[in-house]
């Protein structure tokens, strides 16, 4: 039976990895689920929150109530965002101080998953069909690992697509260093942290890295290319879009 | 007891404030009652008591003492526990031991010099090859074991400048876990306790773990079964 | 061989941490050592960790102790007194930092010593006790051997556990060398540890009086524990004649019992061990056995503002383990004195700014990627992202008006509207368009960024933004029909 899905595609993946959506709304389809797209939806609050801007946060949680109160289930490519509204909307809600609010939070979240959640722990899939040719490094995003818990979810997606050639690096946990405006603001500690990262990547001689979150992607790929590696960067979501026919 | 720092420092007007402060911290001052439910209601689902026989105790506890290179014997019959000690300072080349008060007579060996330490200074103790004492518990799991200030055991000096300690722990007396330890303990919490667990160690330098650094470099035990 | 104020690490006047930090990464063999020292201690402690099936429910029960223990404070640390005076101790009390220096020069004083032997404790490094002293005429010996070795080198702790982590051993010998006087001094850790047994024990023997810190004070028998690992601990406090031992007031434990559970958290997960060397449990002064004179003196210095702040005060059950240095990705790039602070690190990073009332350290909330592997290891479970976040906006509404205020408000009336939100997609198109370089295959690039984001293009380029945001996508499907 195919599920109504309301696609949260996240400010970030709107603006700049609208394939990333493409490739979510493409998978889901060829699994038999209809997907809808509310058009009113723009941002989850998580880095104004994190950056300490808490009050010019607080008024996205009631906006994404209200767009997404009535879907089936809500799938969003992105697990910091995920983990930004598990964490945070609850207690948002009851400092905004609307006990409605906080009651359709409360209500929503179960309904809200993460992309590779969505497919391991609500669709209970591992094999979604899935073709890429390429020698592939995964990076375990650190929302998705330790405030969502995805543990090896994203792994056992990977393992099953077939013709991948699937490589573990080193410190595969530690975090990559992007952290929202950390990234800005502690740009030479964030370049340290990159460094180490992508000297994992290159060593396993991958093609390409894949993470749960274009946040770490865009922040790995910026210093793959300013290095001239020739490795690239690929959301998880484009690489189970991937069929044999539409093989690159 | 009272020596001339009474005089020095007269903290009561601190004492009141950090106490009013607390106070307004917590939106109320605590009452006794509350508080001792509250202590009661705290969640303890962690491991409190052993889940080894006994014999796997003993056996966890040679284990562990032995990863930290001490020389571990047992030794059943009464009469045996001389010729055990005699035994273990011969191989380490020790004669001349300090020992506290009380450590029972029946377990020294002839042909040593043991010297009942009724106020050695920290020079003299510095003096002698090593000592010898009974102890209060050992804890298995984490190879430790504890002495405290009572007959047998001694004052907390006589274990700490000597550079070599051999100890005598009953097998009724050893636990598997720690918070059977603290149970065990909880009659005579207020007298001087050390918790020995290996020698003296230090990993300050690359993290390479060093022996001995101050206190005995070489702790043996005889486990008296 | 003294404490100079100089180079003290004080909050008030370090520079920033991204100032400190890019001071600190151009250090290689900092940054080695870093690396070596918290790659060991966390492989250590995850073995020790893995062996405990019971880990997670200790875990629980140590948070719970500590959080009980702080919303009980009042009550506890009147036992403690009680119960330490009755064993024969004498406690006083501290409203700051240079109240408790007072106290303590003016006890080191009436014990009738210039020198004293000291424990290693953070908490006389946060008050820079060692200047005061000296400035009294006091000399302080450090005996741990990691503060030895910070005092011979005129240095600072870069870690709560480890203090002189960020030292080799060619370092070391170097300052033993001169300090000790030791020109043939060798630099294997064996050689380095017995030439400060022998200049400590001299001093073990002889020095009078002694200070130290505190692990636990332990409400219900007025007693205190200390755990160490060297046996300079069990030198000073039973040696000499007389001992101070200064403690927070957050080192408070309800009772003796609730060391069942500290002893187990804390070892595992300071040094990786099931137990450290030696831990020592006096209460009061005993007939014969240690010091004839015995103060405690229980200093606030900030900690009662902690815990008035409701979502901060989870900072308080910190038992000083230093896991979360060791799980830090940020920390192990750039070691403990970019933090500006003895407390460094993700624990440096929450409690330096609130003792400092949030005047000073306001850059230390931001020297974390909110990743999360500190509380994954914290014993106490404390949220330390939490709090990171909740003292990100206290910085925020501190500051007002700047630059990036302005910039979040306008990115926040953006979201709050969809007409608005695609606008600016399209605004950023256009914007970007001069800075973007094409490569050969179609992509665009930018590898120059001005202003607040000029951080990001130092070290990354960033992919230009695609001609058709993903709803532009979705919109012309839809009108196509699908």
């Amino acid at each position: 039976m195919g599920l109504r899905v309301a696609l949260f595609i996240t400010c970030y993946n709107d603006t700049l990895f609208p394939e990333t959506g493409k490739a979510v709304v493409k998978l889901l389809e060829r699994l038999g689920h209809t997907v809808e797209f509310p058009a009113g939806q723009t941002c989850c609050g998580q880095m104004h929150w994190n950056t300490g801007y808490q009050a010019e946060a607080l008024p996205l949680v009631g906006r994404f109530v209200e767009q997404f109160r009535n879907a089936e289930a809500v799938v969003v490519p992105s697990s910091s965002c995920v983990a930004m509204m598990r964490d945070h909307y609850p207690k948002m809600a009851e400092e905004i101080g609307d006990k409605r609010l906080a009651a359709e939070v409360a209500e929503l979240l179960p309904r809200v998953y993460e992309f590779s959640e969505f497919l391991t722990k609500r669709l209970e899939l591992e094999d979604v069909g899935a073709y890429y040719p390429h020698r592939v490094a995964y990076h375990a995003s650190c929302h998705g690992l330790r405030n969502l818990g995805l543990g090896d979810g994203p792994m056992r997606l990977l393992r099953s697509v077939k013709g991948i050639d699937l490589v573990e690096i080193d410190h595969m946990e530690q975090c990559c260093g992007f952290g929202g405006t950390f990234a800005v603001k502690n740009a030479d500690v964030s370049s340290a942290m990159l460094a180490e990262k992508v000297t994992a990547v290159l060593n396993t001689k991958a093609e390409a890295c894949t993470a749960c979150d274009n946040s770490c992607l865009m922040h790995i790929q910026g210093a793959l290319h300013r290095q001239r590696t020739g490795v690239r960067t690929v959301h998880l979501a484009e690489i189970l879009a991937g069929v044999e026919e539409t093989a690159q | 007891m009272a020596t001339e720092t009474d005089k020095v420092v007269d903290s009561s007007a601190a004492r009141e404030e950090i106490l009013r402060r607390i106070r307004a911290a917590n939106a109320s001052a605590a009452d006794a009652v509350r508080t001792e439910q509250d202590w009661n209601a705290i969640e303890r689902n962690y491991r409190r008591e052993a889940t080894r026989s006994h014999d796997e105790v003993l056996d966890l506890l040679e284990d562990r003492l032995r990863d930290y290179d001490a020389h571990v014997v047992r030794t059943a019959a009464v009469d045996d526990v001389a010729a055990a000690v005699a035994k273990m300072l011969s191989e380490r080349g020790h004669k001349r031991l300090a020992i506290p008060e009380g450590f029972d007579a029946a377990w020294l060996p002839a042909g040593f010099d043991f010297a009942v330490d009724q106020g050695l200074s920290a020079v003299e103790l510095d003096g002698f090859d090593g000592v010898m004492t009974g102890a209060t518990l050992a804890i298995a799991e984490t190879g430790s074991v504890v002495l405290q200030n009572v007959a047998g055991q001694g004052r907390r000096a006589v274990t700490l400048v000597p550079d070599y300690h051999l100890c005598l722990v009953r097998a009724a007396d050893v636990v598997e876990t720690v918070p059977e330890a603290m149970k065990r303990l909880q009659a005579t919490a207020e007298l001087p306790t050390t918790f020995f667990s290996g020698p003296s160690a230090t990993a300050d330098i690359e993290m390479t773990r060093i022996k001995g650094v101050h206190g005995p470099r070489f702790l043996d035990v005889i486990l008296l079964t | 061989m003294s404490t100079t104020a100089d180079n003290m690490l004080d909050p008030k006047t370090s520079p920033t941490f991204p100032i400190a930090a890019r001071g600190m990464l151009g250090d290689t063999q900092l940054r080695k050592n870093v690396r070596h020292a918290t790659e060991v201690i966390q492989n250590k402690r995850a073995r020790v960790v893995a062996e405990m099936p019971d880990w997670q429910q200790l875990r629980e029960s140590g948070r719970q102790i500590r959080e009980h223990a702080m919303a009980n404070l009042d009550h506890y640390l009147e036992e403690f007194e009680r119960n330490c005076t009755r064993a024969g101790g004498k406690v006083h009390w501290a409203r700051d930092g240079e109240e408790a220096k007072r106290i303590v020069t003016a006890l080191v004083k009436a014990s009738g010593s210039d020198e004293v032997i000291k424990v290693k404790s953070m908490t006389t490094e946060e008050i820079h006790l060692n200047v005061a002293l000296e400035a009294a005429g006091v000399h302080a010996y450090e005996t741990d051997l990691a503060e030895l070795i910070i005092q011979l080198g005129n240095d600072q702790p870069s870690h709560i556990v480890v203090p002189a982590l960020h030292k080799n051993r060619q370092q070391i010998r170097e300052i033993f060398q001169r300090e000790m006087n030791l020109p043939e001094l060798g630099d294997k850790p064996q050689d380095l540890a017995d030439a400060a047994r022998r200049f400590l024990r001299e001093k073990f023997l002889r020095v009078k009086t002694a200070v130290s810190g505190a692990n636990f004070l332990i409400a219900e028998t007025g007693g205190v524990c200390i755990v160490e690992s060297e046996g300079n601990g069990r030198m000073c406090l039973t040696l000499p004649e007389t001992l101070i031992t200064i403690a927070g007031i957050d080192k408070v434990l309800p009772r003796f019992e609730d060391l069942e559970v500290m002893l187990q958290l804390l070892p595992r997960s300071a040094t990786g061990e099931r137990m450290n060397p030696y831990n020592s449990i006096w209460t009061g002064v005993h007939e014969g056995d240690g010091p004839r004179s015995f103060h405690v003196v229980l200093m606030d210095n900030a900690r009662t503002d902690v815990l008035a702040d409701r979502e901060g005060r989870q900072t308080l059950n910190c038992i000083r383990c230093g896991a979360c240095q060791n799980a830090c990705p940020v920390y192990r790039q750039t070691g403990g004195h970019a933090y500006g602070s003895v407390y460094a690190g993700p624990i440096g990073a929450i409690l330096t700014p609130q003792l400092q009332q949030m005047h000073h350290a306001q850059s230390l909330p931001y020297a974390s990627s909110l990743c999360g592997a500190c509380y994954e290891v914290c014993p106490v479970k404390i949220n330390i992202p939490e709090v990171l976040i909740h003292l990100r906006n206290k910085v925020v509404v501190q500051k007002g008006f700047s630059a990036e205020a302005v910039a979040m408000k306008a990115m926040a009336a953006i979201f709050r509207s969809e007409r608005r939100f695609r606008a600016a997609q399209r605004l950023g198109r256009v914007a970007e368009a001069p800075l973007v370089r094409k490569d050969g295959q179609g992509g665009g690039w930018i590898e120059w960024l001005p202003g607040l984001l000029g951080g990001w293009t130092q070290v990354r380029d960033l992919q230009e933004m695609p001609k058709e945001t993903f709803r532009d996508w979705w919109e012309k499907r839809e009108s196509r029909g699908n």
